[in-house]
């Protein structure tokens, strides 16, 4: 089995509706262990583990916490971002329903780390089951003084409130998603000063995503040495995969680091249906590379993700047969993100646009070798200059599919004259 | 601390905490820009100043990131130069870019940078969609046509003027810097001041032109065509005409203007000196009979768009004295026809005044006899006032000097600095000050008031009591003052306030391109311009002495109420 669960491990055997059978199930014992018991130095756990973050940018969890632990300023925050709004991803909302206290777990032990006073966790709106579920757990954890004013009966306040996104996608950008919860319209902001000096409302704030506070309690629990051992050298622990497209078996897998991307397909995905041929894969969700074949055998890994210079990180693995067209997925993921761009920088507001008329040149057999010469020259450009995370990864699809299928691109040219 | 880096390979020590633009331009590389304003906000959202950073894999926008030790930035190399040209031809593509026919051509920052980056084909396919253009309003037309999003205007308006008209509205490529939800700004809450034109890189917010108005007007046999010149002109038409910022042009600017065919050029400076009798006696009337305190002046019609729609409450505490722009007018087609013989009707008076809201002043129905003759019948920016002496060939430089025409051409020190903010009130109490001590000022420089500082104190002795007065420029900082007026908070008896940085001098209707040491500039010239004048307190000009000896009377009197001064109405324009 390449399964491993220690994110996942109450997935279905518990009622995500009881703190009790979260209890029972361990649940909380590291918070008590980290606040009151061992007084063990949670950040040094932390940095021990060589957690990284699970929002797909795979940023050193420690850093970001020891940066927040640093700022003396009497509000600090700390914000989860459950905006889950990639296309293909899928695992935090499975955290959510499936196991909520363990982010509620992590969001305290990193408030209590920290020093942080006050919790956000900003979910997508159209995730009603997980705000339904998210809300109850919250609930449930300040009646059992898990939350609230003096926590556990020791000397630490810290409350959770819930804020729901509007459905907009750049709001899962960090900034954006910090102006959205301070009411203001969802667009990002220029970096730095960084969210851990001036964050919400101005105030120090540590964000990080769903997946990556579940992970603080394994580590707490385990300890940051053990934890270091699961996965690879590069990244460590456990990922959780939202396995989608032509696959047999569709859902969220979790597997330690370094596990073959072939692998995932063919054992846990059960391979692709109707004995077709796997044409491509989708890394990461619309903003992630589109990589052929022979690519499969990589394995899952920050640092190997790190070669498509995009947010490959969240794990999302969107499987395509050999019926699809690129240009189909192409102008499907940059019509997404024409859609969804906040307009703030001139590369994003203005390059989605246009890269979606030359891709419909190529749809439409209209293209020439200078718009062939165009498309990567602008989808580089976005790349390298747009303000945030949007920008700078959603010509990712375009970029990859030029290196790894540039035969599709040319068999589209209305003539090979230059 | 100094910072040691590299800049094209070449060595450089800037302070830290130094941009790498602001870095490469103090070792005399200027990497283009777009968004970015030395006076404003870095956003950072043209992209058009990124840079290579070594060892870092994106580009980097060099006006949002400071340098650091060892860093190793390359200004322009093919990937940069490529950036830059990809991002213009992006905006280029979705701009109307119909040159020609743009008041801002050869003054536009995209046309200078595209031409800068040698763009001659554009990749990229047109997508502009023609949106409405609102010139529903005296003072401004807004094109979003034009447009590029820079985010500018939105910034001035916020957090200089605290105004907060624009925002972005929608998203992505169908963003609009807009009123709220796509109103008139004349539906909202703008006070016309003109910053945003002022700072606007394109031509997407401008100054309504009425120079073909102007021109009309002076070849008309009907009419009798004069105009006045408001203090701050003297000190920034030079600069619009390609001379350096604060340069003093005005003996040439009467000749230039008599060039264009006015048949009398007189000086605002005359009525800036009557504003100071009335507005200095509605003071001591205040003061001495228990009136309503806190004084405010009134000269700025910014300030009154300002506290007529966001603090009615306030509206008493206004001087009622018309600024000297109206003043002007009031006289010149009272006074001046009778004194001249001339048909009032057939007068028609230009302004040339470093403003914006100066032309919705003029509008304003309380501003004339009539509504269809008002006392002034149109209002040129300096912009304009340019644009007409180019469009005539005027060889400026080479002209010789000449004075302003009488009655309203002798003009005390007091008066030319009212163009800078602590100049109204400087002015004020050198008069005041002698008025109620009944003796003369030791020293006739109050340099408390003087200066950029967004609010500044003083205390006077009048009469044996000590007054405190406070001097503020900016919206933003007028809203200060007005929440204490407010709040019956205010310590203060006498306040000036200037809606646009720096006072007159950073008007919205002065030359592009205005930034703190071009204010600075023309300041220190107002001041020098002081110095230089025989007469340097409004209550010893001859002329006023002898209009009122010869037309109003006394100061407050019976007809100077009629003319001179007015009324303010709470405004809800929404």
């Amino acid at each position: 089995m390449i399964e491993k669960k220690i994110i996942s491990k109450r997935f279905d055997k518990i009622d995500p509706y009881s703190i009790a059978d979260y209890i029972a199930t361990g649940g909380y014992k590291p918070l008590i262990k980290a606040m009151t018991g061992e007084r063990i130095d949670i950040l040094s756990e932390v940095e021990k583990s060589r957690l990284r973050g699970r929002g797909g940018a795979g940023f050193p969890v420690a850093i970001k916490m020891m940066a927040l632990a640093k700022e003396a300023a009497s509000v600090k925050y700390i914000v989860c971002n459950a905006d889950e709004g990639e296309p293909g991803n899928f695992k935090d909302r499975a955290i959510m329903e499936k196991d909520p206290h363990s982010i509620l777990e992590g969001m305290i032990i990193t408030a209590y780390a920290t020093r942080a006073t006050k919790g956000y966790i900003y979910i997508r709106c159209e995730y009603d089951k997980s705000i339904e579920i998210m809300r109850h757990a919250v609930d449930e954890a300040r009646k059992n003084h898990f939350l609230g004013l003096k926590i556990d009966k020791i000397d630490f306040d810290f409350d959770i409130e819930i804020r729901l996104g509007a459905g907009s996608y750049v709001c899962g950008e960090e900034f954006a998603l910090l102006e959205s919860i301070e009411g203001k319209t969802g667009r990002t902001r220029v970096k730095p000063p960084f969210p851990t000096s001036v964050g919400l409302f101005g105030k120090p704030t540590e964000i990080n995503n769903v997946e990556t506070f579940a992970n603080i309690p394994v580590i707490v629990d385990m300890g940051g040495d053990e934890f270091a051992k699961i996965g690879t050298k590069s990244s460590t622990g456990t990922k959780l995969l939202s396995l989608s497209g032509n696959v047999n078996n569709k859902g969220v897998y979790e597997i330690p680091f370094g596990i073959p991307i072939k692998t995932v397909i063919d054992e846990l995905g059960g391979g692709v249906p109707d004995s077709r041929a796997l044409k491509m894969v989708q890394l990461g969700g619309a903003c992630g590379p589109i990589i052929p074949r022979y690519l499969l055998d990589m394995i899952i890994d920050f640092d190997r993700f790190d070669e498509f210079e995009s947010k490959t990180g969240s794990g999302a693995i969107i499987v395509m047969d050999d019926r699809w067209d690129i240009f189909d997925i192409l102008l499907r993921n940059v019509d997404f993100f024409k859609h969804e761009s906040c307009g703030k920088c001139a590369p994003c507001r203005e390059g989605h646009n246009q890269l979606a008329r030359l891709l419909r040149k190529f749809t439409d057999r209209k293209a020439t070798v200078k718009d062939l010469i165009s498309i990567e020259s602008l989808a580089r450009v976005m790349h390298q200059t747009s303000l945030c995370g949007l920008g700078q990864t959603s010509p990712t699809s375009i970029i990859s599919t030029l290196r790894y299928f540039r035969e599709d691109y040319i068999d589209r040219l209305e003539s090979l004259e230059v | 601390m100094m910072v040691n880096l590299k800049i094209n390979n070449i060595d450089v020590t800037v302070p830290e905490n130094t941009t790498i633009l602001d870095a490469a331009k103090a070792n005399n590389i200027a990497i283009p820009t777009l968004c970015y304003y030395p006076d404003l906000r870095i956003n950072s959202d043209c992209r058009i100043c990124s840079v290579e950073i070594v060892g870092k894999k994106g580009l980097s926008t060099s006006c949002s990131t400071l340098v650091t030790e060892g860093m190793q930035v390359k200004t322009h190399t093919p990937r940069v130069i490529n950036a830059r040209k990809t991002i213009t031809e992006l905006l280029l593509a979705n701009h109307d870019a119909d040159c020609t026919a743009c008041a801002k051509n050869m003054n536009c920052e995209l046309q200078k940078l595209a031409n800068v980056l040698g763009i001659d084909e554009n990749r990229f396919a047109r997508v502009l969609e023609v949106r409405p253009i609102d010139d529903h309003n005296p003072s401004l037309i807004r094109n979003s046509n034009r447009c590029i999003k820079c985010g500018r205007c939105i910034d001035v308006c916020r957090n200089i003027q605290g105004v907060n008209v624009l925002e972005a509205m929608n998203r992505g490529h169908d963003i609009l810097i807009s009123p709220p939800f796509g109103k008139y700004l004349s539906d909202e809450f703008c006070t016309f001041c003109g910053q945003c034109s002022s700072v606007c890189p394109v031509g997407a917010i401008i100054e309504k032109d009425e120079t073909a108005t102007v021109w009309n007007a002076l070849h008309d046999p009907q009419k009798h065509v004069i105009v006045q010149v408001a203090p701050a002109i003297r000190v920034s038409l030079g600069e619009e005409l390609g001379q350096k910022p604060g340069t003093i042009v005005t003996g040439k600017l009467v000749a230039a203007l008599k060039l264009l065919g006015f048949t009398k050029v007189f000086d605002t400076d005359f009525t800036a000196d009557l504003t100071i009798i009335e507005e200095g006696s509605e003071l001591i009337k205040r003061i001495t009979t228990g009136g309503v305190l806190p004084m405010t002046t009134s000269c700025c019609p910014g300030w009154i768009n300002f506290a007529e729609t966001y603090y009615p409450e306030i509206l008493d505490h206004i001087s009622s004295c018309k600024s000297p722009q109206q003043m002007f007018g009031a006289l010149a087609k009272t006074y001046y026809a009778q004194k001249e013989n001339i048909d009032p009707a057939s007068i028609f008076v230009v302004s040339i005044m470093p403003c914006t809201a100066k032309k919705y002043e003029a509008k304003r129905s309380e501003m004339g006899s009539t509504e269809n003759n008002l006392d002034v019948d149109v209002v040129l920016t300096t912009r304009e006032a340019g644009k007409m002496l180019r469009q005539m060939g005027v060889e400026f430089e080479n002209l010789a000097e000449m004075e302003f025409d009488k009655p309203f051409g002798t003009t005390t020190g007091a008066a030319a600095i009212f163009g800078t903010t602590g100049g109204v009130m400087e002015a004020a109490l050198r008069t005041v000050y002698e008025i109620v001590n009944k003796k003369p000022l030791a020293a006739l420089d109050f340099v408390e008031v003087r200066g950029m500082k967004g609010i500044k104190e003083a205390s006077v002795d009048l009469g044996g009591k000590t007054v405190k007065v406070a001097v503020v420029h900016t919206l933003a900082n007028a809203k200060i003052i007005a929440e204490q007026i407010k709040n019956h908070e205010s310590p203060y008896a006498f306040i000036e306030v200037m809606c646009c940085p720096g006072g007159c001098i950073g008007g919205g209707g002065q030359p592009y391109g205005t930034i703190s040491k071009t204010r600075t500039d023309r300041l220190a010239s107002l001041y020098a311009v002081d110095v230089a004048m025989p007469l340097r307190k409004s209550h010893e000009n001859p002329d006023i002495n002898k209009l009122y000896s010869d037309f109003l009377g006394s100061p407050l009197a019976k007809l100077s109420h009629e003319l001179l001064h007015t009324k303010y109405q709470p405004k809800r324009r929404h």
